[in-house]
């Protein structure tokens, strides 16, 4: 192997001897050279041979410096040989050599020196990488490129953007190399560039708007100020309209938790202290389900959302025949054994599966955000949770509104003896009634699965919360689970600018105690004279 | 079986003194293991458990110490700070151990402080703290506020040039009291109070959209910004998680977090949060001999490929070779000989030189900083030229800075005032 490739550089430099115009691959000697300068130098020196492995025209180079940015450059220590990790976990990891691309195949993690980056340099990566990028043929890849450039523009890049700017179409690519453009030009002092950023959320271009209207040049100064001004407006707006969705994200958190809740207390009257860790349980099944479908973790989520039910449906069903049947009518004592029931699952999930977290894989098409603009970006998992809240909603609305099951649980809860007396199984009701609410409490499971971490106690942290929606929305109604869910999430946002996120827990809890106060049947009380008694 | 052999073997006059040692043989040395292995802080602590077990099984397989084996006393303090001190009260009255290793976080060490003293245990502390504390029963073998947080923000402010600085963290003593270190010693070093925010949440919270809504406002104003983190236990998760959705890249606000170390990762896709920050005294991929042992050893005990090692391990290797080290020393477990004979030992650590036990009951340790990689792992970006004693008590707070700690005799005390010259007293550490 080793004799074929010192036959090939010697073949490549006999050509670079014959043709030396023709230099468009540095032979192998030059490149572990670069690379081993690279390896070997410090922080500070990297920089100078980082522009030099760019400038030397070697297609490899972008494969190294990529490789080089992502910490994936190595040496094997003891025969020198730079190689590029492929798979970095566990012990061995799977790597290739950096200079002819072959496969090495698993190297012992002792046996490799990776070569070492820090945050100054691979900024420094990502900006020649663009650079590198803007004359790629992919107009994405262009277009993400020139928006990276923006605030790290030079004297010598801007004369290379203006010259871009001649020969590029794509209008939007235009459009970003303009402002990156403009944004070194007002910090040289442009005025005329001012007007290319009135209105830019860009937050490099908000920097060097401000120091411009601090300039000693009062038309500059004016200008930029006024440019300014109108950004903070378009910024409020955007920051409302930010909290707004946080609040109604973390509100529909609250309404997912909350709404099998109100089924099982809200429309039986059960208090299930265990609630919380049937929404773990729906949790855990994602997370089985990942482990049972490896590499699909998005089918693996759309899979658990019946599963997740049907799991947490059966164990509220078996929790309701085993204990809260034979405590109908003692809710101290139903609180009491609930409780009880919710330890016993958590330290049963921590003794067969583990007390540690486990990881539940977002999969790509929940991860990152929707970008409105550039003040305003929406994550992603929150809005597909804001989604499911509101199906889930609309789905238990249905079967309580619209199906034979949900007009017997309103009348086996509104007069059990009358209902039975017509013909209705309570029992069954009751069973089916529990199993619906423990269901959704699963569905919820799989939801915060996505946004939360997923272990033991993962119910404890919102079984407060989800008594407090349903008391605060008035008990035994779901219109009211929902409007509170999502009310109790905005004022609990709205706050927490201010107050911070402890403060804000304390003054939505005061603000619900003083409200029952005043209304004890929450915000939408049930009518009619079963409601009386 | 060694002591059947033995008994053997004594025909002599000779054989009745090794018969004698024998004997004392016969009853092992305990060890007693203090770790939360149910509730919120099983997360963390149940790991350092079965370090300790691997670390006993391994000393045992060496031939124990002093010809004695090690025999592991384990119970389970369930995460309920009064019920630590219960249980270190059983390890010491009822399983009468010798020593203990144990506790994570410090409201249970405060707890577990007065019964240990009371009834004159040793405990070893594996856990980076706040500081403020001294007692003569207690070796910290994790980092002091000095170890970590401090060179952390001298990496920020001299090699990255940040300005301006976010304090966020978890609602409970450690944080508070770093965070108000750590402002004291920004403004001395000229840093003005605008360009300082202080936040905390309560524990285990998840919900950190507005927070990092904040913190991406507070770094836009042009000047460098970076966050210290003393977010503790998995909190960390959604805000890493929300750090990334909200694509804050560390090449713009760079968080670094005293907290977050390899096992708190291995819960997350690290991809977006390339490059952010962890201060530790030792990361799983330092490159050194010692290092790769201690994680073959790991691996195989726990049978798991993918398990990781982290800084509280470390701590507990060091502190358990210490131990035995101080144990040989002295001759004998017996508890007021070990406390004199551990001061000045010297064992290797994980990251290739070598801890040693101040008088101040704080071992000396170098201060890494790391990276975060896509696998999960640190990549280490710079570390202090020489290991750093820790300091029990704050320089930088105004009522701790004048004292010192030396547990050597004739000082022996805890809180020697330096510009009184007096102790503070053993009985009012206690009562901290």
């Amino acid at each position: 192997m080793s004799i074929s490739r010192s036959l090939t550089s010697l073949l490549l430099l006999c050509l670079l001897v014959l043709a030396p115009m023709a230099q468009a691959q540095s032979t192998d000697s030059e490149a572990t050279a670069l690379l081993q300068a690279l390896a070997d130098s410090s922080y500070a020196q990297k920089k100078d041979v980082i522009a030099e492995i760019a400038g030397s025209g070697d297609e490899r180079a972008r494969g190294w410096l990529e490789a080089f940015a992502n910490g994936k450059l190595s040496r094997i220590e003891d025969s020198g040989q730079f190689v590029i990790v492929l798979s970095n976990r566990g012990r061995n990891w799977t790597v290739a050599d950096a200079l002819s691309g072959e496969s090495l195949g698993e190297v012992s993690r002792r046996d490799l020196d990776s070569i070492r980056i820090n945050n100054a340099l691979r900024n420094e990566l990502d900006g020649i990488l663009s650079v590198i990028d803007l004359t790629v043929a992919n107009p994405d890849t262009r277009l993400a490129a020139a928006r990276d450039l923006r605030g790290e523009v030079d004297a010598p890049l801007a004369e290379r953007i203006d010259g871009l700017l001649q020969t590029e179409d794509n209008s939007d690519v235009r459009a970003a190399l303009t402002k990156a453009l403009a944004i070194y030009q007002v910090e040289q002092g442009d005025v005329a560039a001012v007007a290319i950023l009135d209105g830019s959320l860009n937050a490099r271009a908000r920097v060097a708007l401000n120091g411009a209207a601090q300039s000693d040049d009062p038309e500059l100064a004016a200008a930029a100020a006024q440019a300014l001004k109108n950004i903070e407006t378009k910024l409020k707006i955007n920051s409302a309209a930010e909290t707004l969705y946080f609040g109604l994200s973390l509100g529909s958190v609250l309404v997912l938790a909350a709404i099998g809740l109100a089924i099982t207390f809200g429309v039986m009257g059960v208090i299930n202290m265990a609630h919380g860790e049937l929404i773990m349980l729906g949790a855990y099944t994602t997370w089985g389900m990942q482990q049972l479908l490896p590499g699909q973790p998005g089918l693996a989520l759309i899979l658990s959302i019946p599963a997740g039910f049907l799991v947490a449906a059966l164990a509220g069903i078996a929790i309701e025949r085993s204990v809260i049947q034979h405590l109908k009518g003692r809710p101290l004592e139903t609180l009491l054994a609930t409780f009880g029931v919710s330890l016993i699952l958590q330290q049963l999930v921590r003794t067969v599966i583990s007390p540690l977290n486990r990881t539940v894989i977002t999969p790509e098409w929940m991860s990152g955000s929707l970008m409105v603009n550039e003040a305003l970006s929406l994550t992603l998992n929150r809005l597909y949770v804001i989604g499911f809240a509101l199906v889930v909603f609309a789905g238990l609305m249905l079967i309580m509104r619209k199906t034979r099951l949900g007009l017997e649980v309103r009348a086996v809860t509104q007069n059990r003896a009358m209902a039975r007396s017509m013909g209705i199984k309570a029992t069954r009701v009751d069973i089916l009634t529990f199993g619906l609410g423990s269901g959704v409490a699963g569905l919820a499971g799989v939801a915060l699965s996505q946004i939360t971490n997923v272990g033991p106690n993962l119910g404890q942290s919102y079984i407060i919360d989800s008594f407090m929606v349903v008391v605060f929305g008035g008990v035994g109604n779901l219109w009211g689970t929902l409007v509170a869910g999502l009310s109790l999430g905005t004022i609990n946002q709205v706050l927490e600018p201010w107050a911070g996120a402890v403060l804000a827990k304390i003054v939505v809890l005061v603000f619900i105690i003083l409200f029952i106060q005043k209304r004890p049947r929450g915000l939408f009380p049930q009518k009619g004279r079963a409601a009386e008694g | 079986m060694t002591i059947k052999k033995h008994v053997t073997l004594g025909l002599s006059a000779l054989a009745l003194s090794i018969s004698m040692q024998s004997m004392a043989a016969e009853d092992p040395i305990k060890v007693g293991i203090l770790h939360s292995l149910s509730g919120t802080m099983a997360i963390s602590e149940s790991t350092l458990k079965d370090t300790m077990l691997m670390l006993i099984e391994k000393q045992n397989e060496a031939g124990g110490v002093l010809g004695r084996q090690l025999e592991p006393v384990v119970v389970d303090p369930a995460s309920n700070w009064p019920l630590f001190a219960e249980k270190a009260r059983e390890l010491l009255e009822k399983e009468d151990v010798d020593v203990i290793f144990g506790n994570w976080t410090s409201v249970s060490r405060k707890s577990v402080l007065p019964v240990v003293e009371e009834l004159n245990g040793l405990l070893f502390y594996p856990v980076q703290y706040e500081g403020e504390e001294s007692s003569e029963n207690v070796f910290y073998t994790g980092a002091a506020p000095n170890q970590q947080a401090i060179p952390a923000v001298d990496y920020l402010m001299n090699q990255i040039g940040v300005e301006r600085w976010v304090l966020a963290g978890t609602d409970y003593v450690y944080p508070r009291t770093t965070n108000k270190i750590l402002e004291t010693y920004l403004k001395d070093h000229g840093v003005a109070a605008d360009d300082i925010m202080i936040n905390y949440t309560p524990f285990g919270h998840s919900n950190w959209q507005s927070i990092v809504a904040d913190i991406k406002q507070f770094g836009s104003e042009g000047k460098k910004t970076a966050v210290v983190s003393t977010i503790n236990g998995d909190a960390n998760v959604p805000f890493y998680r929300e750090l990334g959705n909200q694509g804050i890249e560390a090449s713009d606000i760079p968080v670094v977090a005293f907290s977050v170390g390899e096992q708190e990762l291995s819960g997350i896709d690290t991809g977006p949060l390339v490059g952010h920050l962890a201060a530790w005294n030792y990361f799983m991929s330092v490159d050194a001999d010692a290092n790769y042992d201690f994680i073959d050893a790991w691996v195989d005990y726990s049978g798991n490929e993918e398990a990781v090692t982290n800084d509280p391990m470390e701590a507990h290797y060091i502190g358990f070779n210490m131990w035995v080290e101080a144990v040989r020393k002295a001759g004998t477990p017996e508890v007021d000989a070990v406390k004199d004979a551990i001061i000045g030992v010297s064992v290797p650590n994980l990251t290739g030189g070598y801890a040693t036990m101040m008088p101040n009951h704080h071992i000396t340790k170098p201060v890494l900083i790391g990276e975060i990689q896509d696998n999960g792992q640190f990549s280490v970006v710079w570390e202090t030229p020489s290991t750093v004693a820790g300091d029990a008590w704050s320089d930088f707070l105004p009522g701790s800075k004048d004292l010192i700690s030396d547990w050597r005799k004739p000082l022996a005390c805890g809180n020697y005032n330096v510009v009184s010259r007096s102790c503070g007293g053993a009985a009012e550490v206690a009562a901290e």
